[in-house]
């Protein structure tokens, strides 16, 4: 007589700890994580006219917009580049981070009914905004990399850095998202909030501007914003000749962990009762 | 063997706030820079209190109780949905729940589409789901709408759908919270038949319903929560007839409570007389009558006025409307009405019922139903041919002629 494997037993009490991950739950979901990436980029386009083409004339009409302002009427200097291509790669991050910012701080909110009838992972949903916004991203890279091919500009082997870039933006995203996802279930000033944060950070990046505008006296405080190693990253990265101070992306990953170590505790803790409040 | 589930102490705290559930900004930086702990202030209840219970792997148990017993957030906890103020549980095996039809459908997505999504909302693995996928939608009915968006379907097509994914969910233990009145009543038995499947299937199940004849056909023990407590634990049908008690009238009258806006037909009270005076305890010799009154407070076309007579374990024993006895009037002037309704007790089984009634405009809408039933009691009345009646079945106990036929019968 053979003995049946026990099923798995679960305990569930009042004192879960508020720091840690349950790894054997969120490998036992991990499909759902597929399925909620799957369904945000299924539903993004759906009844509109111009679908997918939107991915792409996101940022060509802020290109177009931002070179016409501060290309060719304010003149901002573009170290050397087209300013449109310079514009271009900072855009490019830009939109994906603000993005997945906007999908994250929502996200819990817009789950609401979710949350409240059934159990999964919560941590799911921050992760999946982070996630569904790549293949936007990837979509404008290519625009971006067959501008760089006409206008004959020579790829060199910084582009092997780009995923790491890349890397960081979403890491940058997914902390900060877990902060505000969180903070937007017990505040839902958040909301109100998020198109001003957005604008405030869009200006403290160096997206329509060159970082070497800033100061040098202020330059450490700048690079706390992670998005300045995100953004000279992809520009060091894809034209090359422009230099890159190691500072700024050491001081770029250091914040990108705090925020993550402290967005992740935050996260767990407002998770306790999470369904209570929301 | 082991419990399935083992539930210790399981207690749950809310906290009441007036004005929203999550607090402003602004009132906790209010709080910070007074030093005022808003925390202390806020006024609680308890949804759970001290809950304790096992459930053997196979079991199927309802739970019953009324609304704001406990019983939807005991399936929380249990779900992991929300996390026990105090206690503890233990549960054996995958953990399926159902606390509502269609969580996770997105109306812009396809049949098709939710059918996974949901699926995988559910606990289910993509493989599971695709190899169930044709048996899912045959159950819903919906074959030739699978590539059409949700939201272009019929709220009973949904529903369909929404159940029969959820009805292919095959965790060890099952958490089912009052889903199965949807759709319409050929749907709704067959969801009641696929429980039964479940049952038989030895899953463990978790039941909550205000359908005691469901709970009754479904599960051998239940659990009736009381104000967050555990009221009674067993045998399914003392649990039920306790249940029937409890939200039932048993001094023979029911008087409806005074609100702002009645029902255009309301029901305003119903007393139960033993000759003149109220009483809920009958012979079944006797002769109840049932007096309603009621009020109309328009002129109302093609109302009726209803009660139906319920067993112990809430099944219909029978229903009654005055437009059996009047026909179809066309109308109801407005005003205070008094009926008295004879109901021969002679066909009674000695035990507990309960009257119902219920005002409606028939296949329209239904106007008014008493919040509490009136119970009644029916006693055997000591003659010896019902005295031989007590371990009969049969929902009723007819006392029927035995009439002996010396003319046709013949001596052999």
């Amino acid at each position: 007589m053979t003995i049946p494997a026990a099923p798995p037993a679960r305990f569930i009490h009042a004192d879960d700890s508020w720091y840690g991950i349950d790894l054997r739950d969120l490998w036992e979901y991990r499909e759902l994580l597929y399925f909620l990436v799957w369904r945000d980029v299924k539903v993004r386009y759906k009844q509109t006219l111009l679908g997918v083409a939107w991915v792409v004339l996101q940022p060509v009409l802020s290109t177009i917009l931002f070179t016409v302002i501060f290309g060719f009427l304010v003149k901002i200097p573009s170290e050397g580049h087209p300013y449109a291509l310079f514009a271009f790669c900072g855009l490019l991050p830009w939109i994906y981070f603000a993005d997945s910012l906007n999908r994250g701080a929502n996200g819990l909110i817009a789950n609401a009914n979710l949350i409240s009838k059934i159990y999964f992972p919560r941590i799911f949903i921050p992760l999946a905004s982070v996630i569904a916004p790549l293949l936007d991203f990837l979509l404008s890279f290519i625009i971006l990399i067959a501008a760089i091919f006409v206008l004959g500009i020579p790829l060199t082997w910084h582009i092997l850095a780009l995923p790491l870039f890349a890397g960081l933006a979403c890491l940058a995203a997914l902390g900060a998202g877990l902060w505000l996802s969180a903070l937007n279930v017990r505040y839902r000033d958040i909301a109100y909030a998020m198109p001003f944060l957005i604008q405030i950070w869009l200006y403290a990046s160096p997206v329509v501007y060159s970082a070497t505008l800033v100061p040098p006296r202020w330059r450490v405080l700048y690079a706390v914003n992670p998005l300045v190693a995100v953004i000279e990253g992809f520009r060091w990265s894809l034209l090359g000749d422009t230099k890159l101070d190691s500072a700024v992306v050491l001081i770029g990953v250091i914040a990108v962990a705090i925020a993550l170590f402290s967005g992740l505790i935050y996260f767990k803790r407002t998770e306790q009762v999470l369904a209570d409040v929301i | 063997m082991n419990p399935a589930i083992d539930a210790e102490g399981l207690s749950k705290r809310y906290a009441l706030s007036e004005s929203q559930p999550y607090g402003s900004l602004r009132e906790h930086l209010v709080d910070v820079f007074t030093k005022r702990r808003r925390t202390a202030e806020r006024s609680t209840i308890w949804a759970l209190k001290d809950v304790s219970f096992s459930i053997e792997q196979g079991e199927v148990c309802g739970i019953i109780g009324r609304n704001g017993a406990g019983k939807s957030t005991l399936l929380k906890i249990l779900s992991r949905i929300t996390k026990p103020t105090a206690g503890h549980a233990t549960v054996v095996g995958r953990v399926g729940s159902l606390l509502e039809v269609g969580t996770g459908f997105h109306p812009e997505l396809t049949g098709r589409e939710n059918v996974y999504l949901s699926g995988a909302i559910l606990g289910m693995k993509r493989a599971e789901i695709a190899r169930k996928f044709d048996e899912i939608v045959a159950f819903a009915e919906v074959e030739q709408f699978v590539g059409t968006p949700v939201k272009r379907y019929s709220s009973g097509m949904y529903m369909r759908l929404a159940f029969a994914v959820a009805a292919h969910l095959e965790t060890e233990i099952l958490l089912v919270d009052e889903v199965l009145a949807v759709g319409d009543m050929a749907f709704q038995a067959k969801c009641l038949g696929r429980m039964g499947d479940v049952a038989r299937q030895g899953r463990t199940v978790l039941f909550v319903s205000h359908n005691m004849s469901a709970i009754v056909s479904l599960c051998r023990r239940a659990i009736l929560l009381e104000r967050g407590a555990v009221e009674m634990i067993g045998d399914v049908a003392p649990v039920v007839s306790r249940y029937a008690s409890r939200v039932a009238d048993l001094r023979g009258s029911y008087r409806a409570r005074d609100e702002h806006q009645p029902p255009r037909l309301r029901i305003d009270s119903v007393t139960l007389l033993r000759g003149n005076t109220v009483s809920p305890v009958f012979y079944n010799s006797e002769t109840m009558t049932v007096r309603i009154e009621y009020s109309a407070r328009e002129t109302l076309g093609g109302a009726q006025i209803a009660f139906e007579v319920l067993t112990e374990l809430q099944e219909c024993l029978f229903s009654t409307t005055n437009q059996d006895w009047d026909g179809l009037k066309e109308e109801l002037a407005p005003g205070h009405y008094v009926v008295d309704c004879p109901v021969d007790l002679r066909f009674f089984r000695p035990g507990q019922y309960y009257v119902q009634a219920s005002s409606s405009i028939p296949s329209v809408e239904v106007l008014d139903i008493m919040e509490e039933s009136v119970g009644f009691q029916v006693h055997d009345d000591s003659s010896p041919v019902l005295k031989l009646g007590q371990g009969r079945r049969g929902v009723i106990l007819p006392v029927i002629q035995w009439k002996r036929r010396e003319d046709l019968a013949g001596h052999r």
